[in-house]
């Protein structure tokens, strides 16, 4: 299983590369084995505002819808329309496979998340 | 997952890197390589089911024609020996117990095989209905795999001397495959050509086949192939919540027969409100089972039973019977109201051989 030094991760299974202000989420290598075959990607609409852990769209697989939850408080400002043609991108290749990038209102919610090893422990 | 039963195949399934699942008390593959490929292997080439968790029950008796037709909402008055039969078994009002197939080999022996999920029910059921002295067996620890596919009977084929085009389309015969006694029906829950076979030796023709080029196939590719060849599935089409008229089995159906629940359906034919429709989206999406259907005024007037995204996003749902094919409904996905539209339930022609 993949696991990615130098990022955030959720309790959710969700990445998260922070630059400056701006998060880009995604979810690992291990959500999406455990999801299947990723069929549909629902992103949400830009500029729509967050708190952390609200659902913000969802990911299918043939078998059944998950909610995506944003790990991080803040506003939508970009999403990977890419996933709408090439939802199966996720399973490919889930840490280049983002979803969408949220402008951190709070950051101190990243303290919160786990480090590559935790997460990996997380995961064991 | 330790008090979970295991079928015979348990141990092929994890030789093949199966992701196994919990399934109405059984560890069963939802899949091996993927829900898409095994589809698409049994609709191009050949797949193998492992359904040993299906129940089979053998009524025996002087009356068991009687009391099977007691039980059963299709005429086996005409059954000829060796013909098997699609229904269902419904309550006095008219909901289901189960769907099932009867397999007849007279008037005085049938097999029934039904759910996994309602065997127990079902067998307390039929014992509570046996008013006629039939004796009713438990033969659920046969084990059962189906083949379905274009190139079923040729693989099948190679492992038994019984010639079998003769086994035509929903009948059985009891033969030897690859040395083994089985029953052997050509049946199936996929909408292609196959057989099913039932034996209490199964592992070697589970074997004989994979090395012969089947593609092993999982709970999710079964229930993806069911659905688009618009089969229902206890459950979800139909329920003890939903009768098979306004469920739109009526075909399955024959109110010209006595059997429990007959009164009932007869009242709900004249007086239908509901059918089962199919859907497609307009905005994209998935359509699943248990979201609302919504009108134009974003009213619920039903809910969907299956949704899939195949090569495009579709469903059925029970809604009203005045919708038509075109009509503009909503199905609310979540926190959105995605726009479909009534389409034909005939999502793909069957390439049964008849």
């Amino acid at each position: 299983m993949k696991i990615v030094e130098g990022l955030f991760y959720s309790n959710d299974h969700e990445w998260i590369k922070v630059e400056g202000k701006i998060a880009t989420v995604g979810i690992t290598d291990f959500a999406q084995s455990q999801l299947g075959e990723i069929v549909f990607v629902e992103l949400p609409d830009l500029d729509d505002e967050f708190g952390a852990n609200d659902p913000i769209g969802a990911i299918e697989s043939v078998k059944a819808a998950s909610d995506v939850l944003t790990p991080v408080s803040g506003k939508i400002v970009e999403v990977n329309e890419n996933l709408e043609d090439a939802p199966e991108s996720v399973n490919e290749d889930p840490f280049n496979a983002w979803i969408f990038k949220v402008e951190l209102s709070n950051e101190s919610e990243l303290e919160s998340l786990m480090n590559a090893t935790a997460y990996k422990e997380f995961t064991a | 997952m330790s008090n979970l039963k295991r079928t015979a195949l348990y141990d092929n399934h994890v030789k093949l890197g199966a992701k196994m699942v919990e399934f109405t008390g059984y560890q069963m593959p939802i899949q091996y390589e993927g829900i898409k490929a095994e589809h698409a292997a049994v609709r191009s080439n050949a797949g193998i089911f492992d359904v040993s968790h299906m129940g089979e029950i053998l009524v025996e008796g002087d009356k068991a024609t009687e009391f099977v037709q007691y039980i059963f909402t299709n005429d086996i008055t005409e059954q000829a020996n060796n013909q098997v039969l699609y229904g269902l078994m419904c309550y006095e009002n008219g909901t289901v117990v189960d769907d099932l197939l009867v397999y007849k080999y007279d008037n005085e022996k049938y097999l029934l095989v039904v759910n996994a999920s309602n065997k127990d029910k079902d067998f307390a059921w039929l014992n509570k209905n046996n008013s006629f002295g039939v004796n009713l067996t438990d033969k659920s620890d046969m084990s059962e795999v189906a083949i379905q596919g274009p190139k079923a009977e040729e693989m099948l084929q190679k492992l038994t001397n019984h010639d079998l085009s003769k086994i035509t389309f929903f009948t059985f015969e009891e033969i030897t495959v690859d040395g083994k006694e089985c029953i052997v029906s050509r049946t199936g829950y996929t909408g292609e050509d196959g057989f099913e076979i039932y034996s209490y030796d199964i592992i070697n023709i589970w074997e004989k086949l994979l090395a012969l080029g089947a593609m092993p196939i999982g709970l999710g590719a079964r229930d993806t192939l069911r659905f688009e060849a618009t089969l229902p599935l206890y459950g979800n089409e139909i329920s003890d919540q939903i009768n098979p008229i306004e469920a739109s089995l009526g075909m399955f159906v024959k109110l010209d027969v006595d059997f429990i629940g007959r009164d009932a359906l007869k009242e709900i034919k004249e007086n239908r409100k509901l059918k089962s429709a199919g859907i497609e989206l307009i905005d994209k999406g998935i359509p699943r089972h248990g979201y609302k259907v919504l009108n134009i005024d974003e009213e619920e007037i039903g809910e969907i039973t299956t949704g899939y995204m195949l090569d495009r996003s579709v469903a059925l749902a029970l809604i009203p019977v005045n919708y038509k094919l075109g009509d503009i409904v909503y199905i609310q996905v979540r926190n959105r109201k995605l726009k479909a539209k009534i389409v034909s339930r005939k999502f793909m022609n069957k390439n049964y051989k008849k």
